[in-house]
């Protein structure tokens, strides 16, 4: 087991759900997936403001690569056209590309950066890509310090 | 939920879903529940151009030339192609907020307009936001729970949050939004096009047969070349007109919803701030533009706490790195993966339990579109979602 998945384990076994932070989306720039990267104060405690701009903005940068208006698109949009849009079975759209990078930055970041300190973030897709939901999760035992074993309930390493 | 002892198939997510939608083909196709329109425009469009394939492409093709028929066809197939997609797909429905999220927004809004004593009115749920120089309200949906994303309505027929929503069509059985208003215009134009199309050569072969047989013994022989006329014609002036219309707000970039409340006249200096300022750039924008996928995950297997081992553990796009292994539902030794999954499985019971009821059917207004209405403040529940096991395949 690598030392990151380790330690998401033994925070499992000892963490419960406290609450839930909902990072909205910011409309300035029209009806571009965008959201909001001012910093929620539950998470004050948690995690430093630098690392919570850093993936807002990534997860921006992603959702305005994939609603990106220009001659790849509209070459996508006529060809689809063209084929009277059949050719989207055996071809992912641009977008679909994107999301699923998004996916893994968000398994990454979730590994080295938020499970660590006892987030987790949601995957904006999976919420209607109406928020970013990042759960709070309390450490029962009390010790936040990551490789230690807890002593929540028995089980070796 | 009912425990069940023996599971022949995985509930999907589909049958779990709010609004008043009718999904087929296990949760691939949906449509509004009102269907009979729709199926009254696949009537119409087949009969006549069977009738004309049948009877006046077969004189024509020897008389003029066989590419006429071959043209018709592929019309009718694009345009039979753009309608189907148009019924079918997603327009862009916005997911129900989950208890969580809907309490947290409820709290934020409380922080700002203050608790309201019992009694009184409580304040407009209204967000403001400055895009493009101009100040842009969302508001607040009671049925969803959500700050409506600016363009996004709610369609009282659907019962759903829709983005960028523009009419609901109750000749496609859809609503028309974000994700199928291309389809749409494709397919209204590609019926124009085909209408004034057999139209035209229904003339040309009453005319060419009139000549060898006289006008009255052409009808008697093709009774069925009246009838594609009369309807032709009655087509011609809606469809084309519609076409019309919908071309003038796509190089506009409006929408019809947006036209109808005249939400962006020029009065008070109001201006449409997602024009582009060009009508190139508006029509490539609207019609080649990026095409974002569903987020109403239709055909992801919701998973039950007593299941017997599904393995399968589709959420949208792949959010587990490790092979999926069965849930579990105590907090044994979970990896990251399935804490992961885990999460989603907890919104999606919570998202699943609410009560449901009866909802009566609505009646709808046999207009070429459907008048859209404001949401209504409405109670927590959510209105029960029934569907019909599909006819056909798609």
């Amino acid at each position: 087991l690598s030392p990151q998945a380790h330690d998401l384990q033994e925070l499992r076994r000892s963490a419960s759900l406290a609450t839930k932070v909902f990072v909205q989306r910011d409309y300035n720039d029209g009806t571009l997936c965008q959201f909001q990267t001012k910093f929620p104060l539950e998470l004050d405690s948690r995690l430093e403001r630098q690392l919570f701009e850093e993936t807002v903005k990534t997860l921006n940068g992603f959702y305005t690569e994939a609603e990106k208006i220009g001659g790849s698109s509209y070459l996508e949009g006529c060809l689809a056209c063209a084929t009277a849009y059949f050719i989207f079975l055996c071809m992912e759209t641009h977008y679909e590309k994107v999301l699923k990078k998004i996916s893994k930055y968000i398994q990454e970041q979730n590994e080295q950066v938020y499970a660590p300190r006892g987030l987790l973030l949601t995957d904006p897709v999976e919420r209607g890509m109406r928020v970013i939901e990042i759960s709070i999760y309390e450490d029962r035992c009390g010790s936040t310090s990551s490789g230690s074993t807890s002593s929540g309930g028995g089980g070796g390493r | 939920m009912s425990v069940m002892v023996v599971r022949k198939k995985a509930m999907r997510k589909w049958e779990k879903l709010p609004g008043r939608n009718t999904f087929c083909c296990d949760g691939r196709i949906m449509m509004a529940r009102q269907k009979g329109i729709f199926y009254l425009t696949l009537f119409l469009i087949l009969g006549t151009c069977a009738l004309f394939f049948a009877f006046e492409c077969r004189y024509l093709a020897v008389q003029l030339s066989p590419a006429i028929p071959v043209f018709a066809v592929v019309l009718f197939l694009f345009a039979m192609a753009m309608l189907l997609r148009t019924s079918f797909s997603d327009p862009g429905v916005i997911p129900r907020a989950l208890p969580d999220e809907a309490a947290f927004i409820e709290m934020e809004i409380e922080a700002t307009n203050g608790t309201v004593p019992q009694g009184q009115r409580p304040p407009p749920r209204i967000k403001n936001f400055q895009i493009n120089n101009q100040i842009v309200k969302l508001k607040y949906c009671y049925t969803c729970k959500i700050f409506r994303p600016p363009r996004a309505s709610h369609c009282s027929i659907c019962d759903n949050c829709v983005e960028r929503f523009d009419h609901h069509c109750p000749w496609v059985g859809n609503c028309v939004g974000k994700r199928n208003y291309r389809y749409f215009y494709l397919f209204i134009l590609s019926l124009s096009l085909l209408t004034i199309y057999i139209f035209t050569f229904n003339i040309v072969y009453v005319a060419l047969k009139s000549m060898k047989i006289g006008f009255l013994n052409t009808l008697k022989e093709t009774p069925g070349t009246v009838l594609e006329v009369l309807i032709c014609f009655f087509t011609l002036w809606s469809v084309v007109g519609l076409t019309g219309f919908h071309t003038f707000l796509v190089a506009l970039n409006q929408t019809t919803n947006e036209d109808i409340k005249g939400a962006w006249t020029g009065k008070n200096r109001v201006q449409n701030p997602y024009s582009h300022g060009n009508i190139v750039k508006n029509c490539c924008e609207v019609l080649c533009g990026p095409l974002p996928p569903s987020v109403l995950d239709r055909r992801g297997i919701l998973q039950q706490e007593d299941s017997s081992a599904q393995g399968e553990n589709s959420t949208r796009g792949p959010s587990t790195q490790e092979p999926s292994t069965p849930e579990k539902s105590s907090t044994q030794e979970p990896s990251a993966a399935q804490v992961l999954g885990a999460q989603v499985v907890g919104s999606i019971r919570e998202g699943s339990s609410s009560p449901t009821r009866q909802s009566a059917v609505p009646m709808l207004p046999l207009s070429p579109t459907g008048m859209p209405e404001e949401a209504q403040p409405s109670a927590v529940e959510l209105p029960a979602q029934s569907w019909e096991d599909g006819p056909t395949e798609h």
